[in-house]
């Protein structure tokens, strides 16, 4: 019986998955060979990169380059015949509950509602995601408080800053401890100092919890020296590695540099 | 899919749907107002005007005030259900249709439990203005109150499918509006909810055919023969055989590999 109880917990299946996370075999997110078109126009082609556990990895490109897109099928919003899309060795076209249930996103748009309260907005979602009322409360407390709004869990929405509002979504994200989390411009809208802190906490996250991150942006300055970057232009993998290596082998001084190097030498 | 997880799953959205509702007490107050000034105004002055001869399920002549209240009770539903989808439209907009797209469980269901809160929603609004109704003196059979149910929910669910149909092909807000108008009035107007369908066919046949076609005529009918009691099979034939056509349309403009959704949101 308590067996039995024990298999049903989502709690206890998210432990099964960090230690299914930790094989070393597996990528936490493996693209391949992706593309996707909007009737005639090409959002992406042929892209390929993997993340491992534990990585931060940014995909960097100009609006337009087809980061949304990339993220919209990622989340299976989109869905596209070419290509594959792995989230710890699970298929996302074959099993896609499976591999969305280790995904934890944070769109670009903003998805609370604004006139519920901080914790109705995050019970919605542990409902969502199978959690009990006594999980929810108890990953709201953890999640909450790392991000440092635990005092802020009965306010409205409304009542909150944009910089707060997006620290209440990326504690919402990792309420079932998601192996991958998935970050579309989270920083868009936000003053430096709330960037800052968002970049430095998603950071923190990766290197204690072990969590892959997916960071897609169009801002430079959030790319940090030890974390690796796809840059990603007109819907092309211009690059991927970590920020040493693309700046090496662009012979450019910077991560700005050499994204200014590659895109222009695209545009010749 | 985990029975305990989709019944959590279930139970999240019910409540989310539920406490939105409470927030937006305007959105209450005019679906209760609409119908009430449809049944104290208009009704008051058409009494003179259109005699209503005996047609099932009545079993003698009746006030002009006791026949539309059927057809007040589906136009609440009709209204709700559009503005369900129009929910929709602004959570797709807004991005929180994605946090709910995006949950480890099947798509189809998950619209079914959008379905089924909009439904609730419905209902709560229909027994207010049933109970506003009998304030001023339009009682129905007691038997009636209780046989309705239903029928409320089969006739909410296939309006709100509708609905989510509808949505599916709108893109943003705006256009919603021009939706509305072109949608609501000619199908509440080609229907019994006014007049009954023999006085349409004295006026013009060509009509008549098309309010035969209509859908909501049968959840008009539907409507009015369970408030007193009875069953109309035809209805109830024609109203399930809707909901199934809106429901597989809806689940298929939801679709990401298939639908109008994904492909009408050119990203970035």
């Amino acid at each position: 019986m308590f067996v039995t109880m024990a298999l049903l917990s989502p709690q206890l299946k998210n432990n099964e998955r960090k230690k299914t996370m930790n094989a070393p075999h597996l990528h936490a997110l493996e693209i391949s060979k992706i593309s996707y078109n909007f009737g005639a126009k090409k959002a992406l082609e042929n892209v390929n990169f993997t993340i491992r556990p534990g990585e931060f990895k940014v995909l960097l490109g100009p609006n337009g380059a087809g980061k949304t897109t990339l993220f919209s099928l990622i989340t299976r919003l989109y869905d596209t015949s070419s290509g594959k899309i792995s989230v710890n060795g699970t298929a996302l076209n074959e099993h896609p509950a499976g591999a969305l249930a280790r995904m934890g996103v944070v769109f670009q748009q903003p998805t609370l509602d604004l006139d519920l309260s901080v914790r109705q907005n995050l019970l919605y979602h542990a409902a969502l995601h199978g959690l009990s009322k006594g999980d929810a409360f108890q990953r709201m407390d953890v999640e909450l408080s790392r991000l440092g709004m635990h005092d802020r869990m009965g306010e409205r929405v409304r009542n909150l800053n944009g910089g707060h509002r997006r620290r209440v979504e990326i504690a919402r994200a990792l309420l079932h401890q998601p192996d991958l989390l998935l970050l579309d411009e989270p920083t868009v809208g936000l003053d430096v100092p709330s960037r800052r802190d968002i970049v430095e906490h998603v950071h923190a996250l990766s290197d204690q919890d072990g969590i892959a991150v997916l960071w897609a942006t169009h801002l430079i300055d959030e790319v940090e020296s030890g974390d690796s970057v796809i840059v990603l232009h007109h819907g092309n993998v211009l690059a991927d590695g970590p920020v040493s290596k693309v700046v090496e082998e662009n012979q450019s001084s910077d991560i700005a540099e050499a994204f200014d190097v590659l895109t222009r030498r695209r545009a010749e | 899919m985990n029975p305990t997880h989709a019944l959590r799953c279930l139970l999240g959205i019910l409540t989310r749907e539920a406490l939105r509702f409470v927030h937006q007490r305007e959105r209450f107050i005019a679906a209760l107002v609409r119908p009430m000034v449809w049944l104290l105004i208009f009704a008051a002055g058409f009494r003179a005007a259109l005699g209503i001869s005996i047609v099932e399920p009545y079993d003698t002549y009746i006030e002009y005030e006791v026949y539309i209240v059927p057809g007040l009770v589906a136009m609440i539903q009709l209204f709700n259900g559009m503005q369900s989808s129009l929910s929709m439209v602004y959570d797709r907009e807004m991005g929180s249709m994605r946090t709910l797209l995006v949950c480890p469980l099947p798509r189809w269901y998950l619209l079914l439990c959008k379905l089924l809160a909009g439904t609730l929603v419905s209902i709560l609004q229909v027994y207010a203005f049933l109970a506003a109704a009998a304030a001023f003196g339009i009682v129905l059979p007691v038997s009636g109150y209780f046989a309705v149910l239903p029928a409320l929910i089969i006739c909410g669910l296939m309006l709100g499918a509708f609905g989510m149909v509808l949505s599916s092909l709108i893109r943003q807000l705006e256009n919603f509006a021009g939706i509305m108008n072109f949608v609501i009035f000619p199908t509440f107007f080609l229907s019994p909810a006014l007049y009954p369908l023999w006085k349409m066919q004295e006026s013009s046949d060509f009509l008549y055919q098309l309010c035969s076609l209509n859908p909501f005529t049968y959840v008009v009918e539907l409507v009015r023969f369970s408030l007193y009691g009875q069953l109309n099979g035809m209805a109830a034939i024609f109203v399930a055989g809707a909901l199934l056509t809106c429901m597989s349309l809806a689940v298929y403009a939801y679709d990401p590999g298939r639908g109008m959704v994904g492909r009408k949101r050119a990203g970035s």
